[in-house]
């Protein structure tokens, strides 16, 4: 069954049905292999005769390789090979490419670029000689840009403009124009990169860490110079992504060619150094913010202009102002994104592209336009939510953003903030609240998977899809069951090999709601055989616990209406809708923090978020994702930040140790509200993504609290206590 | 004559001759010598936590040590924890709490968090405990400030700490 989505299903099908288990917080049905660590991930199948590939990075900004001395490293034990050819990949994939991205090692576009690997029979000699090779370089570095401010920006798009914006700033009762600096960010997923590549004749095996394998089997091919039918790629389990994984990278085609050349299989896994290096940064941001509006509070002047960095020749530029096209109302608009072509890793997908770092800078201006106007900043978002996208006209879908901020104001206690800050203080401790909206855009993509009904009753979900944390295996399943009346531990979810059908791959928070929605429709046609066989129309056909019947039709088993097997596939493609309704989805934080009025040290006492996205599909993992958001949102407020020496473009903290993602110690108590809402403009399933809402001005609630904790306004994150010493009021000083 | 083993581990129980390469660590004969892949490589640096196993009772970063400095030592992994068809009470609970999503850490987290319940039990200390003197107080700062070595990208911190309080319950009211 197709579908191209051109018109919205209001059927509520998912709603009628009766076996119960869509949205149910169900446990994950890989928990257990992931909690006793028989999950196998990339680096972990057993592959006789297997060696071991180590890759070597640039020692240079920018150049070409001169000359690679092998022969010393030959020598040295177990050493197999040293390769570093056209085909290796000097930058990895964007998401969604579909094609090789740039190629040829002998050039060097960025300091520690992967430019050669060798291999030996175990990771030691490997290691040994890859620290060993020498490598003669021209080095070019002497032309190259560094730093974004340095170099001519272009625009990354044509600028979205409307109406005078700076006369409706000068006009205005009340403004704010405000300059932010968000840093570059690192997606850091627990699991490295890694891959085993395996030749059989001309057909290639890949054990890889992968988002998006229908993808990444063209750009793996494209590489290689090979026919996409000969690579086969499996990624059941995948250690996290965080948008790292979505294109073919280093370690994949460098094995590839390894394991050709030495016709036996080869592991590269690369190293956390190497994967900080040379996979994906998020770019940093530049901003900058201008917000007018009249004495009632009403938005008439909104600019939102952004310089961001990627390496000459990307495309990709990060989305800074995606949800400022939407989100708030005036009618006098600019919204423009500049980027600098710089020396330093490729800049691409990172958690949210986009909304994580606009966002957080929005929800600060707004908090400081709140505070101007003298309206309370939750009560400011609310009167400023437009009826239409502004500037397009294009109606909204489903938009519980008011609900959201409602929701979470009264679980999280709103109404005991003090507007002023400096108002309350426990020991050394300034405390205070903050709060931000989040939004976040919502894509279909394009999707199949195929249903198996068993001829005795046990339902089969395949899909390349994969699940890197996400919850695919849950929700397909709970889709599937739920469609065709069987317990969930009747229903397997097969994932994460190429050979099965194109499911739309994890990234921009599409997985869930697209896959779903081909899971969906798959068993659409499977009930519609089933219908035929019990003599019903589909729609009239009820199926629960592996009965089927209709209204004047006794119950029977599902297994007595089937002879075999039953297979369907399901597929769909976004259409119309996709253009002609703003199908976002949007939250609301609420932060408490402590600010220590002596070292300027900010803890997170406790976060709320309240979010809408569309249909709950598994109220468990649902939760689960934002949370990890939420996560991701403070540590963007408080710790992350891509170091590069400005000199050469070097990544200077380049590891776990240095690079500081949040601890345990570091997360406090969370809550979350899931707002229960059907789009039908969406997805059939009338689901939208959560993946990324979760992190959509999550910092900014965070740097809100701050503020109203300590009476400190920072613009530059992470607000760390250097930041924030400076500015400090007096820690003696009775409270305000 | 037999070449003298470079280590004897006992592993889960079982006991493995370890003849290799001494650069080795105790992390890579797990996963490459004895295909104990459950125990996870996330860094090689010991600054993420996802290798600790325990070792005579205590959690360790297996990446940081080499396997021919356990000569005789008893080494548990994720493995001789549980299984997925007899998961142990802490894991069970992860499954129950959703305390984890992509996985890779969960090995880490779970090895870790069964010696630390052991520890604040046996009454060791912590950094944020009030007097080093006294007992720990079975708090959820204790917990936190306890698990800070073994890091979640996924973010899965609030079902992690609600997992371990679950199973650290489940365990006192058992005993």
């Amino acid at each position: 069954m197709s579908d191209t989505y051109d018109t919205p299903d209001t059927r509520d099908m998912l709603d009628r049905t009766r076996q119960g288990v869509i949205g149910k917080p169900l446990d994950r049905p890989e928990g257990p292999l992931k909690v006793a660590g028989t999950a196998t991930y990339a680096a972990e199948y057993v592959r006789e005769n297997c060696a071991e590939g180590v890759l070597v990075g640039a020692t240079i900004s920018t150049g070409r390789v001169k000359k690679i001395h092998r022969d010393l490293v030959m020598a040295m034990p177990g050493v197999l090979g040293v390769y570093s050819s056209e085909r290796m990949l000097r930058r990895a994939a964007q998401g969604t490419a579909g094609e090789a991205p740039e190629q040829d090692v002998s050039k060097v576009d960025f300091p520690m670029q992967p430019v050669a690997l060798v291999v030996a029979e175990t990771f030691e000699q490997a290691t040994n000689a890859a620290k060993a090779l020498q490598i003669d370089y021209d080095d070019q570095s002497g032309d190259a840009q560094f730093m974004p401010q340095d170099v001519d920006a272009e625009p990354a798009a044509d600028p979205i403009t409307a109406g005078d914006l700076d006369r409706a700033m000068r006009d205005a009762a009340h403004s704010v124009d405000l300059a932010f600096t968000t840093p570059g960010h690192a997606s850091a997923a627990m699991e490295p990169h890694a891959a085993i590549a395996e030749w059989d004749g001309r057909d290639l095996t890949l054990w890889g860490s992968l988002q998006m394998l229908t993808y990444n089997v063209a750009e793996l091919a494209d590489s290689l110079g090979i026919d996409p039918k000969h690579v086969h790629l499996l990624s059941p389990y995948v250690g996290g992504g965080f948008g790292s994984k979505l294109g073919i990278s280093h370690e994949a085609v460098a094995a590839a060619i390894a394991a050709k050349e030495l016709d036996r299989p080869v592991r590269v896994v690369m190293s956390r150094q190497q994967v900080f290096q040379s996979i994906m940064r998020r770019s940093e941001t530049e901003q900058r913010i201008r917000l007018g509006c009249g004495t009632d509070g009403r938005l008439t002047a909104f600019g939102h202009e952004a310089l961001v960095s990627n390496l000459p020749g990307e495309e990709f530029s990060e989305p800074v102002t995606q949800a400022s096209e939407f989100l708030y109302a005036g009618e006098n608009r600019l919204l423009a994104v500049r980027k600098s072509d710089i020396t330093r890793l490729t800049a691409g997908s990172v958690r949210a592209p986009g909304e994580a770092v606009g966002m957080q800078a929005l929800e600060v201006a707004m908090d400081e336009l709140a505070e101007a106007a003298g309206i309370d900043p939750v009560e400011l978002r609310k009167r400023n939510l437009p009826d239409e996208v502004p500037g397009e006209g294009t109606p909204y879908s489903s938009r519980r953003l008011v609900e959201a901020l409602d929701a979470g104001a009264a679980a999280f206690g709103w109404n005991k903030r003090s507007a002023k800050p400096c108002a309350r203080r426990e020991g050394e401790w300034w405390i205070g609240m903050g709060v931000a909206s989040a939004a976040r855009v919502n894509i279909l993509a394009k999707a199949e998977a195929r249903v198996t009904l068993t001829a005795d009753g046990h339902v089969i979900v395949e899909t390349d899809h994969t699940d890197i944390g996400t919850g695919s295996y849950a929700i397909l399943g709970q889709v599937a069951a739920e469609m065709l009346g069987q317990p969930i531990d009747r229903t397997t979810v097969r994932l994460g090999d190429s050979r099965l059908p194109s499911g739309a791959g994890s990234g921009g928070s599409w997985g869930a709601s697209s896959t779903g929605s081909a899971v969906f429709l798959a068993c659409e046609a499977i009930r519609a055989t089933l219908a035929q066989a019990l003599g019903c129309a589909s729609d009239d056909l009820l199926l629960q616990d592996g009965k089927a019947w209709a209204e004047g039709v006794e119950p029977r088993p599902v297994t007595d209406l089937l002879s075999e097997d039953l297979t369907r596939t399901g597929k769909i493609e976004p259409g119309k809708l996709m253009e002609k309704v703003n199908q976002s989805t949007y939250g609301a934080f609420f932060c408490e923090v402590a600010v220590n009025a002596f070292t300027g040290e900010t803890r997170i006492r406790r976060m709320t978020g309240a979010f809408g996205f569309g249909r709950v599909l598994n109220a468990k993992t649902a939760r689960s994702q934002c949370i990890g958001g939420m996560v991701w949102g403070i540590g963007s407020a408080l710790t992350e930040e891509l170091a590069f020496d400005s000199r050469d473009g070097h990544l200077v903290n380049h590891d776990l140790g240095e690079y500081h993602v949040p601890v345990h110690a570091d997360i406090p108590d969370m809550e979350v509200i899931l707002l229960e809402e059907r789009d039908p403009h969406a997805s059939p399933i009338q689901a939208k993504g959560v993946g990324e809402l979760g992190i959509c001005g999550a910092a900014g609630a965070v740097a809100n609290a701050i503020y109203n904790a300590c009476g400190v306004r920072l613009h530059d994150f992470p607000m760390t206590p250097d930041k924030l010493l400076a500015d400090l009021p007096d820690p003696f000083a009775p409270a305000a | 004559m037999a070449q003298r083993p470079a280590a004897r581990l006992s592993v889960n129980g079982q006991s493995h001759e370890y003849h290799g390469d001494p650069r080795r660590s105790l992390l890579d004969v797990l996963r490459l010598d004895l295909g104990l892949t459950g125990t996870k490589k996330g860094c090689d640096h010991g600054q993420c936590g996802a290798c600790t196993v325990i070792v005579n009772g205590r959690r360790i970063n297996s990446c940081l040590t080499l396997a021919v400095m356990h000569d005789e030592d008893e080494i548990t992994t994720i493995e001789g924890i549980g299984t997925p068809d007899a998961l142990s009470t802490l894991q069970a609970a992860f499954v129950a709490h959703d305390g984890f999503q992509c996985g890779y850490c969960t090995p880490g987290q779970i090895c870790s968090a069964t010696a630390m319940i052991e520890e604040i039990r046996q009454g060791w200390p912590s950094a944020v405990t009030a007097d080093p003197a006294d007992k720990p107080a079975v708090a959820e700062a204790e917990i936190r400030e306890r698990m800070s070595g073994n890091l979640c990208r996924c973010g899965a911190y609030d079902n992690i700490l609600a997992a371990i309080r679950d199973a650290m319950a489940q365990t006192e009211a058992a005993r």
